[in-house]
């Protein structure tokens, strides 16, 4: 297991990952036998993702180096998940459900709403302000509560008009209050953003 | 028939959660007395006698697949739980990890002790980020407890017990696909044999069970083999959660012995929405074969009943379809879903999950000539067998069993753009 204090003194010319997340690094791979780093891809890359605010060809070298891999096959990796940005998105990754469990019950119907709500033109694509970015998603496990979304993946159930105003609002506020830099997407987790809307929970 | 909620107990015991809720409840000692009390042989056969099947999908004997590690190979052996429920229409994983987490992360635990593993690794989908913040916190409250850790109870044995996350591909929850990603490659399928309990995690002896299945282990050890055979059928004994969504008044997930007539979990779901008739179900997400409502409603829950229809009860994710729904539009759905989830591994999965979601694409939007019906067909029948793992043959499905049973909602798109 690399020890972070212990860095090669030539260094990759990309440090942001280990300068911000030393520990989370060490504790990631330590879940592994000795030899056996690259089990630690996954983990390395949502923080990867954090400290460079999306999967650059930095994150990518700095992730392989820290972990004795080829560039090539951690680019790959990343190529082949869901949930790994290359491409600059918003501080709220929004992956609303379509799928067809979600769609049974007007998911599809209300997709336009969503966008409108976070002020995106359609799916895929940013707010102006850069704050919003709306995905499609396919099934998130929560089709009992539908329609629904994550943000920063933490979970939105029942969307209506009104929850949705609610959600938006509480997400500007917690913009407005200052940088929050963590996994997943380069902005941390909203979980339990405001009052009343609910992101964990049991269903019911 | 009532619900019976042995993995959903949470229902019940509020907090269930909380590690001290959960100990009060009888949360642990399992773990201690396989430990303290029992061989790892008896552990095995007490979960044998059961007849405890794996809940992940295929239904597998648990202790059968616990017994198939070999002894007398000096490697490490590992447990992994596959908690990276992706199935459209599955969100019962979700619940347990969620509500009832420790009784699941002791079951693992127990079937660590029983085929002498010392690590468990629970891959998550990536999408349960909050949660695996609430299930890396329980597992590191039971085990400053002694719960879990080395010496475990004045023993030798000791467990650790860690969260690995996913990152958004369905076909990790494939056994093998989870393995690789696991080990750090792209999570595309391995050629079986070697099965995991031989060359599993790391190429060294692995038991890969779902979270129900091990949610399960806890309760069976406590009230003995015999009760939970009593629950069930033969073939399937004990409970099976039923995630219902789709056309129904109270969609979620109900908890509910194996064999128990659709009709009677349809009525736990509050029956089909909006007053009206059931056209088909789902029963195993987008996997399965559509089953028309009439065979449905006379269908029991259980692995062999399901089976009968032509279709799987796979993970029991039932997706009800209202007489208003058009089935070419689900096929749609399905192949959409799969044509994104293909890991890229083999052609005809590859390529023809891209074709028939073009075709129906063509077909929901109206665009469709009538030679694109028969040519959905030809493209089934050039995937069909030819897929290294099942996601290729489940992506047929929806498409094959709606052509076949419906075709007059394919008709109807022909020529005539969908409103």
């Amino acid at each position: 297991m690399p020890d972070p204090a212990a860095v090669p003194p030539a260094l990759p010319p990309a440090d942001r990952l280990q300068r911000a997340f030393a520990a989370e690094i060490a504790a990631a791979v330590a879940k592994y036998p000795a030899g056996r780093q690259a089990s630690a891809v996954l983990d390395l890359l949502y923080l990867a993702q954090a400290a460079y605010g999306r999967i650059t060809t930095e994150a990518i070298e700095e992730v392989a180096a820290v972990l004795e891999m080829d560039p090539t096959q951690v680019r790959g990796v990343v190529g082949f998940y869901s949930l790994f940005k290359e491409e600059p998105h918003g501080r709220f990754v929004i992956h609303y459900c379509t799928d067809l469990p979600c769609a049974l019950r007007g998911a599809d119907a209300f997709l336009p709403r969503v966008c409108r709500a976070f002020g995106v033109p359609g799916p895929g694509e940013t707010s102006p302000d850069g704050l919003f970015s709306v995905e499609e998603a396919m099934c998130l496990a929560a089709c009992d509560r539908a329609p629904m979304m994550q943000v920063n993946l933490s979970y939105f159930h029942d969307l209506t008009d009104e929850r949705l105003d609610g959600i938006v609002a509480a997400l500007k506020a917690k913009a407005a209050a200052g940088e929050a830099v963590g996994p997943p997407f380069g902005f941390g987790s909203v979980r339990g953003v405001a009052e009343g809307v609910p992101s964990v929970e049991a269903p019911s | 028939m009532p619900e019976q909620h042995i993995v959903l107990r949470h229902r019940a015991i509020p907090h269930l959660d909380r590690l001290d809720v959960y100990v009060a409840n009888g949360g642990y000692v399992q773990l201690k007395r396989a430990v303290t009390s029992m061989t790892p042989a008896e552990v095995i056969d007490l979960v044998k006698q059961s007849g405890l099947r794996g809940r992940g999908g295929a239904g597998f004997p648990t202790g059968l697949k616990w017994s198939f590690v070999p002894a007398g190979i000096d490697k490490p052996r590992y447990v992994v739980v596959n908690n990276d429920e992706s199935e459209p229409g599955t969100f019962k994983d979700h619940e347990i990890t969620l509500s009832n987490p420790h009784q699941f992360i002791e079951g693992a635990a127990i079937a660590a002790y029983a085929i002498g593993a010392r690590d468990v690794y629970i891959y998550s989908r990536g999408e349960f980020w909050d949660e695996m913040v609430h299930l890396k916190a329980c597992i590191a409250e039971a085990r400053a407890a002694g719960h879990l850790g080395q010496n475990l109870f004045g023993t030798d044995y000791g467990v650790e017990v860690h969260v690995t996350p996913g990152a958004g591909a369905y076909i990790c929850g494939e056994e093998t696909a989870l393995l690789n990603s696991l080990e750090g490659e792209l999570g595309q399928p391995r050629l079986k044999p070697p099965f995991p309990a031989v060359a599993g995690l790391y190429a060294c002896p692995t038991v890969v069970n779902n979270t129900e299945t091990l949610a399960n282990v806890p309760q069976i050890m406590e009230r003995g083999p015999e009760w939970y055979k009593a629950i069930g059928t033969e073939k399937s004994p004990g409970t099976k959660i039923i995630s219902v969504s789709g056309h129904v008044a109270r969609p979620g997930n109900y908890e509910v012995p194996l064999g128990t007539p659709f009709a009677e979990v349809l009525a736990l779901a509050g029956g089909v929405w909006q007053g009206r008739a059931m056209k088909a179900l789902l029963p195993a997400g987008a996997s399965a074969p559509v089953i028309p409502a009439e065979t449905a409603m006379g269908m029991n829950c259980d692995w062999e009943s399901v089976a009968a229809t032509g279709s799987i009860l796979g993970s029991a994710s039932f997706i009800v379809l209202d007489e208003t729904t058009d089935m070419a539009w689900v096929a749609y759905k399905t192949v959409r879903f799969f044509q994104h989830e293909s890991c890229g591994k083999c052609s005809p999965c590859r390529e023809g999950t891209f074709w028939m979601k073009k075709i129906l694409t063509r077909v929901v939007h109206g665009e469709a000539t009538a030679a694109d019906i028969p040519l959905l067909g030809d493209v089934v029948r050039q995937i069909d067998s030819k897929c290294f793992c099942p996601l290729g043959e489940f992506a047929l499905s929806a498409p094959r069993s709606t052509l076949a049973q419906f075709e007059g909602d394919y008709l109807g798109h022909v020529g005539a753009p969908r409103p």
